[in-house]
Order: structure tokens, then sequence, then C-alpha cells
């Protein structure tokens, strides 16, 4: 098979998978999941051999595997869809398939596949757990198997299919499609459990805060469209007439150029996908959802995408900027970013839902991507990108067994004493010490988590952000270092405290003490991720760093850096930025082990005392979510019922409708009163009454006397005879 | 000779003397009477015509036998008819056989 096919037939295998759970095997759970699961494999399968082949071509960056078809004809040409897969598309074809594989596989023991059916589950709630009973006669509370178990691997084969379907398109239009499949398919999956009324409120959220930014990005494609005539990435992104021609024409909008119009509204739906800052809200809430579903939306696919492409557009962004000093877009991608980096990073330090804190991460640390963009580091943003996916699918996943851990302990202390321990299992207050019961998730987890706060040298963290910072460092944009500096030192702090939380010390809670170590299908993915965190980050490891940069090239960037026309300089090795990541990274570590380390069960956070009132602030999320509800929801709201049910609807529509109405039925009752009742009526029952009135008065002629009536005919005759001679025959 | 009109004054006495009878009588019987008397003097005006314009000819005298027969036929039907109303209303009076108004 030639790989152009390959690339065409890699996004089918999820959709196909999707369709045959839906359509036919949703009853049978196992055969749902090993179609869904090979269906994974498959595309992995092929998505390794694209990309072990990219790696092959020389030039490939100028030689991309592309092929297209023409598919909606427009006045006189056609709109084509097609693939592509560029280095930077290849990279992410590697990650995606990885994380999307491990997912699939861990999906499997996340859903307890193989428990007995609960006691009393249902469908749209999470399993309650089952009782069995063992050859002792003891009885046991043991994880049962979801109810809707076949209906979720639907769900994220199709939203498998959304992320393939981006990555290997060739223009704006299939990439939009395939960004939607993933919106749609995060709402479906937020709201898996659908009988809880926060799923819903989160599913709801999720939606419709992405679909903001959803909207803008449509404008910005659209607006592409009518600016170039193409949609297609390689006739506008990465042609040089184009880029020129629209760097050139100003937009007559706040001096941007067109370029820079457009990608900031191409921008605006990063920013609602990726969920930064202002459009962040949505990601922690969408917690709500299976873990897999976290790790699915948050790391593989669907953030990603959204900074996928942002990286895509990136010559778009830059494309009126001449290397020193940055363009309005540019400035303005780059203070979202860093400031999302910093925001979302102090947010995740007071969280104690133990996922909640890795959405923060999440959005921390796309913030550096994306404040990476801001500033022009392209291969450092698609670097972080890349070691992102991993080792935050490694977190997240990570987290799912911790709690899956956590509730296998809160059930075993329902089978001693019913109902047991009334406690959240996804409360990092309520663990500890769980590096003995679950000790592959614990390994794992720190390898994820060392990762994330871009422990030195070993982890791909350190190379994918030390190159961010680098990059900012050596080309002045302090204030982006800066923040960036301090993201990065709360970032090692609450991964530590994460850390030291849930799995050092002792146990702080009975459930904690009965945690057990998940099954294989869930520590499977996770040895394979932690593998990959740590090794994703040596292809891109900067050159002149001491020693290592002789046994290794900067692979990541020579690969990465031809997806462009202009080959970006790779970011050579500097001490500052090298010593201020390291000081971040183990200082931040440092801090987050020497604070939480004693803390006893049911303390207060030992933080919250000395940052006073602004740790309820931040607690709070700054109260982000309280804003819009009064900014948006509630006026929104206000509008819907007051404004325009009420008084548009109710008051203006159905007002004239009345009066229309009403007059109408005076002119009828003008004419039934005036017209119809007296005259056309008014003849009719005279006649008739006249008759009767006549025939009543005649009718005390009609005696019923024989000789009456004779006598009255012989008047008559008598009488007719009479004028009859006299007057008719005159004699 | 006794003229012509002597005999149809006297038919005329007659049928008046019978219509009321006809109309004036209560007694449903004497009605009956009334209207064979009418019936007879037509006969009379019948047979004086024949005799006096028409001797040759025997159509007047055959006409009053068939108004005889007539007559027989119908009083025979009536006084039938005034039985059976006795019958069911025990009175034969004219005036209370109204059941024929409104």
């Amino acid at each position: 098979m030639t790989t152009v096919t390959l690339i065409w037939l890699l996004p089918l295998p999820p959709l196909l998978a999707f369709f045959l759970i839906v359509l036919f095997t949703n009853r049978n759970k196992g055969l749902s999941h090993s179609i869904a699961v090979g269906a994974a494999l498959l595309s992995w399968a092929g998505s390794m051999v694209v990309f072990l082949r990219s790696l092959q071509v020389e030039r490939f960056g100028e030689q991309p595997f592309m092929s297209n078809i023409n598919w909606l004809p427009t006045a006189n040409s056609w709109l084509k869809i097609g693939i592509l897969i560029d280095p930077l598309s290849a990279a992410t074809l590697f990650f995606v398939s990885w994380t999307i594989l491990m997912i699939f596989l861990y999906s499997v023991g996340y859903h307890n596949y193989g428990q007995p059916k609960g006691d009393h589950d249902r469908p749209g709630l999470p399993p309650h757990g089952a009782t069995v009973i063992d050859e002792h006669g003891h009885k046991h509370r043991v994880p049962s198997i979801e109810p809707m178990y076949s209906r979720f691997f639907a769900f994220i084969g199709l939203f498998a299919f959304g992320m393939y379907l981006l990555v290997v398109s060739d223009n704006f239009l299939t990439l939009f499609i395939g960004w939607e499949i993933m919106g749609l398919c995060s709402y479906l999956l937020i709201g898996f459990w659908y009988a809880k009324e926060s799923a819903r409120a989160a599913m709801i959220k999720a939606f419709i805060t992405t679909r903001v930014g959803d909207v803008f990005m449509l404008l910005g494609i659209v607006y592409l469209y009518s600016a170039s005539g193409t949609l297609n990435f390689r006739d506008t992104l990465y042609n040089a007439d184009v880029l020129t021609h629209l760097a050139e024409t100003p937009a007559g909008f706040l001096g941007l150029s067109t370029a820079g119009f457009i990608s900031l509204l191409l921008f605006i739906g990063t920013v609602g996908k990726s969920a930064q800052w202002p459009l962040h809200v949505w990601l922690p809430d969408a917690m709500e959802g299976p873990t897999p579903v976290s790790a699915m939306i948050h790391a593989a696919t669907m953030v990603s995408a959204g900074v996928y492409m942002l990286v895509r557009i990136f010559p778009l962004l830059t494309a009126d900027w001449h290397g020193h000093g940055l363009t309005p877009a540019m400035m303005v991608v780059a203070f979202i970013g860093a400031f999302t980096a910093l925001f979302a990073a102090s947010i995740a330090v007071t969280q104690n839902d133990i996922k909640r804190v890795l959405a923060y991460s999440t959005i921390s640390q796309l913030g550096y991507m994306v404040a990476a963009l801001g500033i022009g580091a392209f291969v450092a943003a698609a670097f972080h990108l890349v070691t992102h996916a991993f080792f935050k699918g490694l977190l997240f996943l990570g987290s799912g067994s911790v709690i899956h851990g956590m509730e296998h302990g809160l059930l075993h202390t329902e089978s001693d004493a019913p109902p047991g321990e009334q406690i959240d299992p996804q409360n990092m207050m309520n663990m500890g010490g769980l590096r003995k019961k679950m000790p592959i998730t614990f390994i794992t987890f720190v390898v994820g988590g060392l990762t994330l706060s871009g422990f030195p040298i070993f982890t791909a963290g350190f190379w994918s952000k030390d190159e961010i910072l680098a990059d900012a460092f050596l080309h002045g944009h302090w204030a982006v270092f800066l923040t960036l500096a301090v993201a990065a030192l709360l970032t090692a702090f609450y991964t530590m405290r994460q850390i030291t939380l849930t799995f050092l010390r002792d146990p702080r809670t009975d459930s904690a003490q009965h945690a057990q170590e998940t099954p294989w299908t869930m520590t499977f993915p996770l040895v394979i991720l932690a593998l990959l965190a740590i090794t994703a980050g040596w292809v891109g490891i900067p050159e002149g760093f001491p020693v290592l940069s002789l046994f290794v090239r900067n692979f990541f960037h020579e690969f990465v850096a031809g997806t462009l026309l202009e080959r970006p300089e790779p970011v050579f090795f500097h001490i500052v930025p090298l010593l201020t990541s390291v000081i971040a990274s183990l200082g931040g570590l440092y801090l987050g082990w020497v604070i939480y380390r004693d803390m006893p069960a049911g303390a207060e956070d030992p933080i919250a005392k000395p940052l006073g009132l602004v740790y309820g602030l931040i607690k709070n999320k700054y109260y982000f979510d309280e804003i819009y509800d009064y900014l948006f929801v509630r006026p929104a709201y206000w509008i819907c019922e007051t404004f325009t049910y009420l008084w548009l609807d109710r008051g203006f529509i159905d007002g004239v409708l009345h009066t229309i109405a009403r007059a109408a039925f005076s002119v009828g009752s003008v004419f039934r009163n005036w017209i119809d009742k007296p005259i056309v009526n008014g003849f009719g029952d005279f006649v008739g009454e006249s008759v009767k009135r006549f025939g009543r008065t005649l009718r005390f002629v009609q005696t019923g006397r024989v000789q009456q009536y004779m006598v009255m005919t012989l008047v008559i005759v008598f009488g007719t005879l009479f004028y009859y001679l006299f007057f008719l025959v005159r004699p | 000779m006794i003229p012509l009109s002597y005999y149809l004054v006297f038919a005329a006495a007659l049928f008046c003397i019978g219509l009321y009878g006809v109309l004036a009588r209560k007694n449903a019987i004497a009605i009956l009477m009334g209207i064979e008397m009418m019936l007879n003097a037509v006969n009379v005006n019948l047979v004086a015509f024949w005799r006096y314009r028409t001797p040759d000819l025997i159509v007047g005298q055959a006409f009053a036998v068939m108004v005889f027969a007539v007559a027989a036929a119908e009083v025979a039907v009536g006084l039938a008819l005034i039985i059976s109303v006795y019958r069911s209303r025990h009175s034969i009076s004219a005036d209370e056989i109204d059941m024929l108004k409104w």
C-alpha cells in the first residue's frame, strides 16, 4: 500500500468501530471493546508506518505526503479536500496514535471489564459496586462493570476518528470538521454519566464555551477563504506569495494586517478548544467525565488539537513578522499564553481534587505552548505539545488509576460495615501512603509528575520547557520569560504537593489503607506512557548542551523545523534559562515536599494560613465562574426569560397577533350584528314567521265540522257566481 | 199542461230544503236524508226537462234511474259510516264529529 493511501485510511478504523458498536455489537461488551481497541491498534500501526516512512524522506518538509480530491464544486473551481503529512503532522500523528491506543486499552480496565454487574447500577451513573460471596461465605464489595460500557467505546471511537481526521487533513475545512466532531464527542463523554446533575451542567458548559471559540474560528476560516480563495494548508500557509499578500493587506481593524487578523480569529478557536484564559472555565468542570475521557480530552486529542492548529497557522501568525519585536497578533497570543500559564498554575496549587489539579495544570501547560508560539518559538511549542501529550496523558491515566484504587478501598470499607466510609475518592486529602498499595501507579505517576515539573536531564518536560524558556530568554522577551519561570516553579510545587499528598507518608483514611493496584489493562498503558514521557525529550536536546549534545543531535528541531518555509534557527544552549528552569523545578519540588510531608488527616491546607485572603481567591478560581455567571449566564437567562419570552414573544409578537385577532373579531361582530342578524336572518325569519302567523290566524276556519265547510263552500260558490254573473258577464 | 217552470221551481224548492237540512241539521241521518232530497230534486229536474224538451229520447229517464242507484249506494255507505262512528263515539251529532281539524 502506498503511504498516501495508507494516510487516507488512517482515520477510518475508529469510525467503523463507532458504527459497528452503535449498530450491531452494543449488547456484547467484550466484542465492543475488542472492536474499538482493534480499530485503535490498526490506526496506531498505520500511523507508525507513516511516521517511520516520513523519517526516511530527505528534506521531508519540502516533499510531504499529500494527495487531494475534488470535493465541492464552486463557481469555477473545486473545493478540494485531502491529506497532508508533513513533519509537524507526522510528529502529531506519533503522539496522537500512541496516546489514543493507550487510552483505549486503559478504558477496558477503568470500566471494570470482567467484573460482575452492579447491585443497583443504572445507565447514566458511575457503577456503585457489586456484592460477591467467596468460597468461605464472606461477602465482599467489589467494583462493578460500567452499565453503558459499549456506548463508551463507541464514543471514544468517534472521538479518535475526529482527531485522526484533524491531523491528516490538508485544509482548514476538514480540520474544522474533525475539530467539531471532537467537540461533539467531548460533550457526549463529559456528560457520559448524564444522570449526575453536575455532569450535565459540565457537558453544556464545555460545549457552549468551546462553541464561542469555534464561531470565531469559523469566521477566521471564512475570512481566509475570501482573502486567498483556498483553504489548503500548502496553498496558504506554505506559499510565500499568499503570505506576503495577506501580510501586506491591512485588515482595517486595530491596525492589524489581514494575516494577523485571520490568525487572531483562528486563535480564538484555540483559546476555546485549548481552554486558554478567558475561555478556560469549561476544562476543570469537564473532569466530571470518566478519567480516560479526561485523558483523551486533555492530553492526546482535543486540547492538543487547539495548539496543533495554532502551530499549523504559525506561518500566518508570523507573516508580517521580521524577527525582532512582536506583531500585535503575536503579542496577543504571547500575552494570553503566558498569562494563562501563570494563572492556571496558581489555581492548581489550591485544588484538592486530584483530577482538577491536572486540569489546571493542563491549562497552564497549554499556555506555555501558546506563549511559545506568541514569541515565535515554533519548534519549542511543537516539542512541548508532543512531550506534554505523553506526560499529561500519563498523569491523567495515573490519577484515574489512583481513583480506581481508592474506590476499591472505599468498597472494601463497605464490605465490613455498610454503608462504609463516606469520602470523596478523588480528594487528595483523603489519600496518602498509596505508594505501597499501588507501586506501578506510584512509579509511573512520579515519572509523569517529574516530567511535568521539568526534572532536569532525565525527563522530556525538562527539555521541552527549557527550550521555550531559552527561546524567550535569547530573544529578549523578558516578561514572557519571567512569567513562565514563575509558572514553572508553581508547576513543580503543585506536582510535588500532589505526589506527596497522594502517595507518600501514611494513609489518611481507611479507603486509602485498603486501596489496591489496578489491573494490567490500566497499568500497562501507564508503563508505556511513562517510557515515552522520559524518552520523548531526548530527541530535542539543544545544541551546545554540555556533554549530552555530543551523543544526540537536536533531531526534533531538524525534523519539525522543516515544516516551515524559512527554517528557524535552533536555539543554542545558554546557561541562564537552564539554571532558571533547574532552580524552578527543583525548588518547586522541594517546597512541595517540605510543606506537605507532615500533613495530618483532616488538617487544613498548610498554605492557607500564610496566603490568607489570597488563598480564598485562588481556591475559588479567582471567581471566574461567578463572574461569568453574572456577566453572561444570568443576562442570557434574563434575555431569554424576560426580554425574549415575556416582552418580545408574549408582549410584542403575541400582542400584535392578539390585536389583529381582536380587530378581525370586531369587524366580524359588526357584520354579524348589523347585517347578518337583522337583514339576512330577519328576512328569512320574517317570511317564516309571517307564514306561521298567517296560518295561525286562519286556522280557526278549519273547525272539523263538515257542515260549516259546506256553508263556506256555498258562500264562496255563490260569491263567485255572483261576481261572474254581474261583473264579468255583462248582460 | 203544467208549464215546465212549475216543476223547476218545485225542484229548486226541494233542493233548497234538502240543502238546508244538510247544512242545519245536527243528526247525521237527517243530513243523509237532506242529501237524498237534493238528489231527488235533481231527478225531478232531469225528468221534467226530458218530458218537455226531448220526449223522443230516453236519456233523461235513464239518467234519473242511474241517480237512484247511486243514491242508494251512497246511503248504504253513509249509514255504515254513521254506525261505525256511533260505535266509537256514542253520538251521531255532526257537531261532535270534528276530529279533522287543526
